[in-house]
């Protein structure tokens, strides 16, 4: 075993793992406020991606523009899901819940596909993606350009939680729906909130891939992937979305790296039934789950 | 016209059709099944074929989560268990057709237990994660264990054969289908008048209420769990040997999906519903093809997007009945029957 080669892997799986923790902290934010799990998460990637490729390829906007657009436009579609499709099923059966995102995730895979067509795009890479040595060993610099951002991100949204006042309420929300209604918090104000915010960083994780990956259909099996990532960090935890993305992230890696036979495509989900059986409410999870 | 439900014995106030006007709609049921495939193209018994393949397995589906509450998102799985094994048993030891689906329907049942076994712990969102990821897995042996179903290959099954005919037309293969299709409803139907379907009922509206009513709920969630899979099982392996093909793209994650859609349109928790919901499956995406081949000459355009007007109108489809009728197709033909019942005095 090689330690660059270890090394390389070790960066590589970081990387994608702080992909799958951005994805997954959407995730945990609409599960957090509404006790709804997102199928369509992947497919909000596959906007932010397309949406960055339009306005950055297609309308030649430069790139920091460009990702303010997309930005505001997956912000925007976050928001109309909401009013459109959730606020209706406030109260439903989990079924419901689980089967309207599942649709949703049909219509916008079918929306992208239909505008852009199914082949890989090129896209103007902004992220400088050069190698550089790092430890003694040869590592891409987008993959830790990607390390770097997903982490000041990261760390941005754990603040909101803790200090501001959307982020405080949230947290109220999802500890006693009740409680915070009578403390005169607005349940419809947060989920439209979570549901832009887990857009928004659906669309920084898209962006992300685009540059380290390419634009291609393919981005939405991230979104199934995410599922070992949120049950492994708890359902409703972001510090939990972060660790259980780099364990998952480092596992696939290094799976990949030292197997052959294309193990790594299951090894999350074995992670996953092991920690359904064992712990399910996960690492950082808050240990409410029914037992018959 | 009826003025109210009146029966002197306990046999018929017990019957499955109760109510003359039930009767004679099951009659023309009936009739109208024998005499479709002489009246109808290859096209419409291609789809008739396809519907009650998709009946059973959405009926199966429908035991577990409609009648028993637990979310499963390894229809796919299931059924490539049932395909595979009938494929596998008939191919590698040329076991007979008749054999070979029902042996392979048990082994999906065994697999269904296994899969069941969470449910021991884990409810609601949980439990469709846990089957989402056991669809992953299988469908990873599945295209992995070349020595076993030949990996990505596809697997050709020879077409059955059943007193001496060969049953390789839609015409020939309609009959098995229809035969197993009204078994499977008609089993169904009386499995939830009886002690185990109520239990199942039980378990998904309270399942502390029904463990403290003396429910073995454990048992009762495991048996609903072989039980469904039995049924996709069967309905797996008749697919093989209708399709006489089985490759694993027709068993991964958008088939737990559709079928999922088809229990929530048709209605969960009704046998009518998985009919009706799995038909709406079936035509819809015909429906869509045949008028996208006859916009060709005027819009060319229209060839290009179908597949995603399919997946669009799919997806607009789910999220129209889940918001509007959450109840389903059953729903509606119950108010369409309960406006004629008293038609034309309503009051």
């Amino acid at each position: 075993m090689d330690a660059d080669v270890f090394l390389q892997l070790t960066v590589s799986g970081l990387s994608n793992g702080m992909v799958y923790a951005l994805v997954a902290v959407g995730f945990v934010v609409i599960f957090k406020a509404s006790d709804v799990i997102n199928f369509a998460q992947g497919e909000f990637l596959l906007f932010g991606a397309y949406l960055a490729f339009a306005f950055i390829a297609q309308f030649g906007l430069p790139w920091s523009l460009g990702v303010l657009a997309t930005l505001l436009t997956a912000a925007m579609i976050g928001l109309i899901v909401e009013r459109l499709v959730l606020r209706p099923l406030i109260g439903e059966p989990v079924i419901s819940m689980i089967m309207v995102t599942i649709g949703l995730s049909s219509l916008l895979r079918a929306v992208v596909n239909g505008i852009w067509g199914v082949r890989p795009k090129a896209f103007p890479n902004f992220i400088p993606s050069g190698e550089v040595e790092f430890l003694g060993a040869i590592v891409g610099i987008d993959r830790l350009l990607v390390i770097a951002i997903a982490a000041i991100l990261l760390t941005v949204l754990t603040l909101f939680f803790r200090h501001t006042r959307d982020g405080i309420a949230m947290r109220a929300i999802a500890d006693d729906q009740q409680a915070a209604l009578s403390m005169g918090i607005s349940i419809k104000r947060v989920l439209a909130v979570a549901w832009a915010m887990a857009a928004i960083t659906a669309a920084v994780a898209g962006i992300m891939l685009a540059n380290t990956v390419g634009v291609s259909h393919d981005i939405i099996f991230i979104g199934l992937r995410v599922f070992p990532v949120v049950i492994l960090g708890g359902l409703d935890s972001v510090p939990g979305a972060i660790v259980g993305g780099g364990v998952i992230g480092l596992l696939e890696s290094y799976t990949a790296g030292y197997t052959t036979s294309g193990l790594e495509l299951i090894v999350p989900y074995i992670v996953l039934i092991l920690v359904l059986m064992v712990r399910p409410y996960g690492l950082f999870g808050k240990e409410i789950i029914e037992r018959v | 016209m009826e003025s109210g439900i009146f029966f002197s014995d306990y046999r018929s106030d017990m019957a499955l059709r109760r109510m003359p006007l039930q009767k004679v709609r099951t009659g023309l049921l009936l009739v109208g099944l024998v005499v479709f495939p002489f009246l109808a193209t290859p096209y419409w018994l291609n789809l008739a074929n396809q519907i009650a393949i998709a009946t059973i397995g959405a009926i199966g589906l429908n035991i577990l989560v409609g009648y028993t509450g637990q979310i499963s998102l390894g229809q796919g799985a299931f059924m490539a268990v049932g395909a595979y094994g009938s494929g596998l048993l008939t191919v590698r030891l040329d076991v007979p057709f008749y054999l070979s689906i029902p042996a392979a329907a048990l082994i999906t049942a065994v697999a269904g237990l296994v899969v069941g076994l969470p449910s021991l712990r884990l409810k609601g969102l949980y439990l469709a994660v846990a089957t989402l990821a056991a669809q992953q897995i299988v469908e990873f042996v599945v295209t992995h264990w070349d020595g076993l179903t030949g990996g990505t290959e596809a697997l050709v099954v020879p077409a059955p054969e059943l007193f001496g005919a060969r049953m390789n037309t839609d015409g020939r293969f309609y009959w098995i289908l229809i035969v197993v299709a009204l078994a499977v409803a008609l089993f169904a139907a009386n499995l939830f008048r009886s002690r185990v379907g109520r239990a199942w009922v039980a378990i998904r509206d309270q399942d502390i209420a029904a463990s403290a009513i003396g429910v073995n709920v454990f048992g009762y969630k495991l048996l609903a769990f072989a039980t469904s899979s039995f049924l996709v099982g069967l309905s797996g392996a008749l697919l093989a040997h209708y399709r006489s093909i089985v490759t694993w793209e027709r068993f991964t994650i958008e088939v737990s999906i559709s079928y999922l859609a088809m229990i929530i349109i048709g209605g969960l928790g009704t046998i009518s519903g998985s009919f009706f919901g799995a038909s709406l499956i079936v035509l819809l995406p015909a429906m869509i093809n045949t008028l996208g081949r006859s916009l060709q000459d005027t819009a060319p355009w229209a060839a290009t997007v179908l597949p995603y007007v399919q997946q669009g109108v799919f997806g607009l489809v789910i999220i129209l009945f889940l918001v509007l009728e959450p109840e389903g197709l059953a729903k509606l033909w119950r108010n369409v029957k309960d406006y004629f019942r008293v038609w034309p005095f309503s009051y």
